[in-house]
């Protein structure tokens, strides 16, 4: 997600900082059924998604609030009839706007059309290097080729190019080939993003993750290509924490910068806060977003560091990491305040360890497919 | 040879289409934004970026700055020269060349 490259003052207490950035979640409809996808396993059905008005009336609270930029994202937002117009809406509002997709439903003619709505810049998602492995992790016929399409499409349209790659065991050890794929088809940039285990993907964990060799050498020749690309683009990874010894700075804070709204009107911390069951998130439908951002005590909640247990509440990389992410914690530990089991100093750390290393040697070829 | 290490004191910067210096209402300050990027800039990167149009050379614009910040020449230059390759090295900047 965005982030902010800043000479800014970060507190701790960080209550009524404004917003940065936003994802609107305009559709869980996808033609593509990742085996990762970071919807949650319970989609929004079509007739409870927020209407065009709902939307344009969202763009304009956020743009009050602070948020400078915002990420069009789905399930697959091209599947939106109306998203040249909440693409016009938000530039409207002054909001530096971002389409994230998956982008097998695109044609010239709507690339141009989102172009002259205001695009700023697209996203475009690849599954691997190799055709015939992409479209079966995507379980979509023919969508790599198609993809690969778009990308020059995107280019000749004029509009900066972001390719985005979700790595797994199962693609993992072709990292090299997909940075030298993205570099060839114009991307600006290559975010390499290591699946994140909360929803569909931890129902398919034994199936995705990969081994502790998988990683270190993928570490390695993502550090080799951001240099050789240093300057024609700029590679951005996402580590993948199961091995890690620190947790990420997740969301750069729980309600500190960020929110994503669902297709009907929640709002959420975090994209993946729904698979904290047990907390309630407020709907956009019964308060406003300032109201929400100020108020509701799901943002408030685990924002700045007065809730962070022992040992986090005294150690030193406190307001580094901020307590990594809430998440994962549930996830493995049941327990949403619960240290982040990635961090080396969590009781629950060893645990965490024991699960990639049996989830990698499963060997468990096969997944689930999300639908 | 990338645009970072190409821009020399007669070189003609220009911004990216696709990268926009807007003032922040809500925080009253001038950011930079770009894809999944936000920088805040300071009055000189601010007075750096606006000449950054691709009609000037990086000279001119640090002449400019000199007299009107009445600062060393050389040492403008120098700053000029640092932001414009931090901005090249993310792929925000774009080099215009004298021959069409």
């Amino acid at each position: 997600m965005t982030s902010l490259e800043a000479p800014t003052k970060q507190t701790t207490s960080a209550g009524q900082r404004p917003p940065v950035a936003m994802l609107a979640e305009l559709t869980h409809r996808c033609p593509l059924q990742c085996p990762y996808c970071s919807n949650p396993t319970a989609l929004s059905r079509r007739s409870d998604e927020l209407s065009t008005g709902e939307w344009v009336d969202i763009f304009r609270q956020a743009a009050a609030l602070g948020v400078l930029q915002i990420h069009l994202s789905g399930g697959e937002p091209t599947a939106r009839t109306d998203l040249p117009e909440l693409i016009a809406a938000a530039r409207e509002n002054g909001l530096y706007t971002n389409l994230i997709t998956a982008g097998v439903l695109l044609t010239p003619e709507k690339i141009q059309t989102y172009k002259e709505s205001g695009l700023d810049h697209l996203q475009l998602s690849i599954q691997d290097n190799e055709a015939a492995n992409a479209d079966r992790i995507a379980n979509y016929k023919n969508g790599h080729t198609k993809k690969l399409a778009v990308a020059a499409w995107v280019r000749e349209a004029g509009l900066p190019l972001t390719v985005n790659a979700v790595v797994h065991r199962q693609n993992l050890d072709h990292l090299e080939a997909i940075i030298d794929l993205a570099a060839g088809l114009g991307a600006h940039r290559l975010e390499i993003a290591h699946v994140q285990y909360y929803g569909w993907a931890l129902r398919n964990r034994a199936a995705l993750m990969p081994t502790a060799d998988q990683v270190a050498r993928a570490n390695a020749a993502a550090a080799t290509a951001s240099e050789t690309y240093r300057g024609r683009m700029v590679i951005d990874y996402v580590v993948p924490d199961y091995y890690a010894r620190r947790p990420k700075r997740c969301m750069d804070g729980w309600g500190n910068q960020f929110f994503a709204i669902t297709p009907r009107g929640l709002v959420l911390p975090c994209h993946a806060a729904e698979t904290i069951t047990g907390m309630t998130f407020s709907s956009l439908r019964d308060h406003t977003l300032d109201w929400i951002w100020r108020q509701d005590p799901a943002f408030q909640r685990f924002r700045g560091t007065d809730w962070m247990p022992e040992p986090c509440q005294s150690c030193e990389f406190r307001d580094r990491d901020l307590g990594g992410c809430r998440c994962q914690a549930f996830a493995i530990t049941g327990d949403a305040a619960a240290t982040d089991p990635v961090c080396a100093l969590s009781p629950n750390h060893d645990l965490l360890v024991a699960m990639a290393e049996d989830s990698a040697a499963s060997g468990a070829p096969n997944y689930q497919h999300r639908r | 040879m990338t645009v970072a290490e190409a821009i020399t004191e007669e070189s003609r910067p220009k911004l990216a289409d696709f990268v926009r210096v807007e003032f922040d209402k809500a925080r009253e300050r001038w950011i930079l934004q770009a894809p999944e990027r936000v920088l805040v800039l300071d009055e000189t990167g601010k007075e750096i970026l606006d000449r950054a149009t691709g009609a000037v050379t990086v000279s001119e614009i640090a002449a400019r700055l000199a007299e009107e910040y009445d600062a060393p020449a050389d040492v403008i230059q120098h700053d000029v020269l640092t932001v414009l390759r931090l901005l090249a090295e993310k792929n925000f900047l774009e080099i215009v060349d004298d021959q069409p």
